[in-house]
C-alpha cells in the first residue's frame, strides 16, 4: 500500500509520520512537495502536522491554496483516503474537505499532553481495529484546536456517526474537564460523510512504537493497512 | 490606486477565548464597566482597480476565499 506525506513550508512532524508508516509499518512511503501539481500511484495521502506556512491568517488558510491541493482534493473525491493530523486536520477544514472551523484554544494557552479519546466510530477504514467505545491515549501539541460547528452541523456530524474521536476522562466519561481545548461536544477527531477523509488533533504517529512507551496510535495506521489488505476501496 | 481597510471579527455566538482573556485584564485594571471584548484582525490593502466598486468586489471576493473563515468569521470592507 502506497502512502504519501504532503510537506508544505513549516510542516514538522512530516518525519514522524514517515517513520510511523514506513520503519514501523513496513509499507512504501513518500515524500510529496506542496509545489508539486499531481498525485499519481498513492493509496493514502497524509496531511502531517506542524506549522505550515506559520499559521499565519489562520492555521491551514495559506497551506490550503498550495499547488498540490486541487490534486488532494481530487483525489478525496474520487475516494482516495486521506489523513489529516493536527496542521493537516486544520487544512482539510479551510480546503473544506471536512466541515466546521478551529478557533484558539479556549484556555489560550497552547497544549502539549496526552489526552484520553472514546473511538465513537471504528467502522471506518481508519479505525477497523479499535473497538466501538474503546478509550485510548494519544498526545496532543496545538493551540487551536477547539473545534467549532454550527448547531445545524453538528447534528448532522452526530447523526451521520461522523464524530470519530472525542476527549474523555481515562474511564471513557465525556466531560467539560477532559477537553483540553474548548471543542464543541469534545470532538477531537472527524470523518467525512463519505468515509476517507479524516482529520483529527492527536498525533498517532507520536504513539506508534514501544520505545515511546504508547503504541495506540499505530492502531489507527496499523487500520488503514489492514482495509486496504482486506481488498476495501471507495469510489472508482 | 485604492486603500481597503478589511476588519475581521469573529461571529456574534462563536465565543473568543481572547476577548475573554482581554475582558479579564481590564478587570483587573480596574475596568470593571467592560461587559464584553471581541478581538479581530485589521488588514490594509492597496490596490490597482478601474473603480471603487470593483475594488470593494474584489476585496470582498478576497475575504470570502482567503483573508477571513466564513464559518466563524465576519468580515467588512471599506475603499
Amino acid at each position: 500500500m502506497q502512502f504519501g506525506v504532503i510537506v508544505f513550508p513549516g510542516s514538522n512532524c512530516d518525519h514522524d509520520v514517515y517513520h510511523a508508516v514506513g520503519a514501523v509499518l513496513g509499507q512504501p512511503v513518500e515524500y510529496i512537495w506542496h509545489a508539486e501539481k499531481s498525485l499519481r500511484g498513492f493509496d493514502c495521502i497524509i496531511l502531517p502536522g506542524g506549522f505550515s506556512y506559520g499559521d499565519y491568517l489562520r492555521a491551514g488558510a495559506i497551506a490550503r491554496f498550495a499547488n498540490i491541493m486541487p490534486a488532494v482534493v481530487d483525489f478525496a473525491r474520487r475516494g482516495g483516503l486521506v489523513l489529516g493530523i493536527c496542521n493537516g486536520f486544520q487544512i482539510l477544514l479551510e480546503a473544506g474537505l471536512l466541515p466546521g472551523a478551529m478557533r484558539k484554544n479556549d484556555c489560550l494557552q497552547f497544549r502539549c499532553q496526552d489526552v484520553y479519546l472514546k473511538v465513537e466510530n471504528n467502522h471506518l477504514p481508519f479505525t477497523l481495529k479499535f473497538k466501538g467505545g474503546e478509550v485510548i491515549r494519544l498526545p496532543i501539541a496545538h493551540g487551536e484546536g477547539n473545534y467549532f460547528a454550527d448547531p445545524a452541523t453538528l447534528a448532522e456530524l452526530e447523526e451521520n456517526g461522523q464524530v470519530v474521536f472525542r476527549y474523555c476522562t481515562p474511564a471513557g466519561e465525556v466531560t467539560a474537564a477532559a477537553n483540553p481545548n474548548g471543542s464543541v461536544a469534545n470532538i477531537a477527531g472527524i470523518v467525512n460523510r463519505e468515509g476517507n477523509v479524516l482529520g483529527l488533533m492527536p498525533h498517532p504517529e507520536r504513539a506508534a512504537e514501544e520505545i515511546l512507551g504508547n503504541t495506540d496510535g499505530l492502531k489507527l495506521l496499523a487500520s488503514i493497512v489492514e482495509w486496504w489488505e482486506g481488498g476495501g476501496r471507495y469510489g472508482g | 490606486m485604492f486603500t481597503a481597510r478589511i476588519y475581521i471579527t469573529l461571529k456574534s455566538g462563536v465565543l473568543d477565548p481572547q476577548g475573554e482573556a482581554v475582558k479579564k485584564g481590564l478587570a483587573a485594571l480596574g475596568y470593571e464597566c467592560v461587559k464584553e471584548v471581541r478581538v479581530g484582525k485589521y488588514l490594509e490593502l492597496r490596490l490597482d482597480a478601474p473603480d471603487t466598486a470593483s475594488a470593494q468586489a474584489q476585496v470582498e471576493e478576497m475575504c470570502r476565499r482567503l483573508l477571513a473563515n466564513p464559518v466563524i468569521e465576519d468580515f467588512r470592507v471599506e475603499v
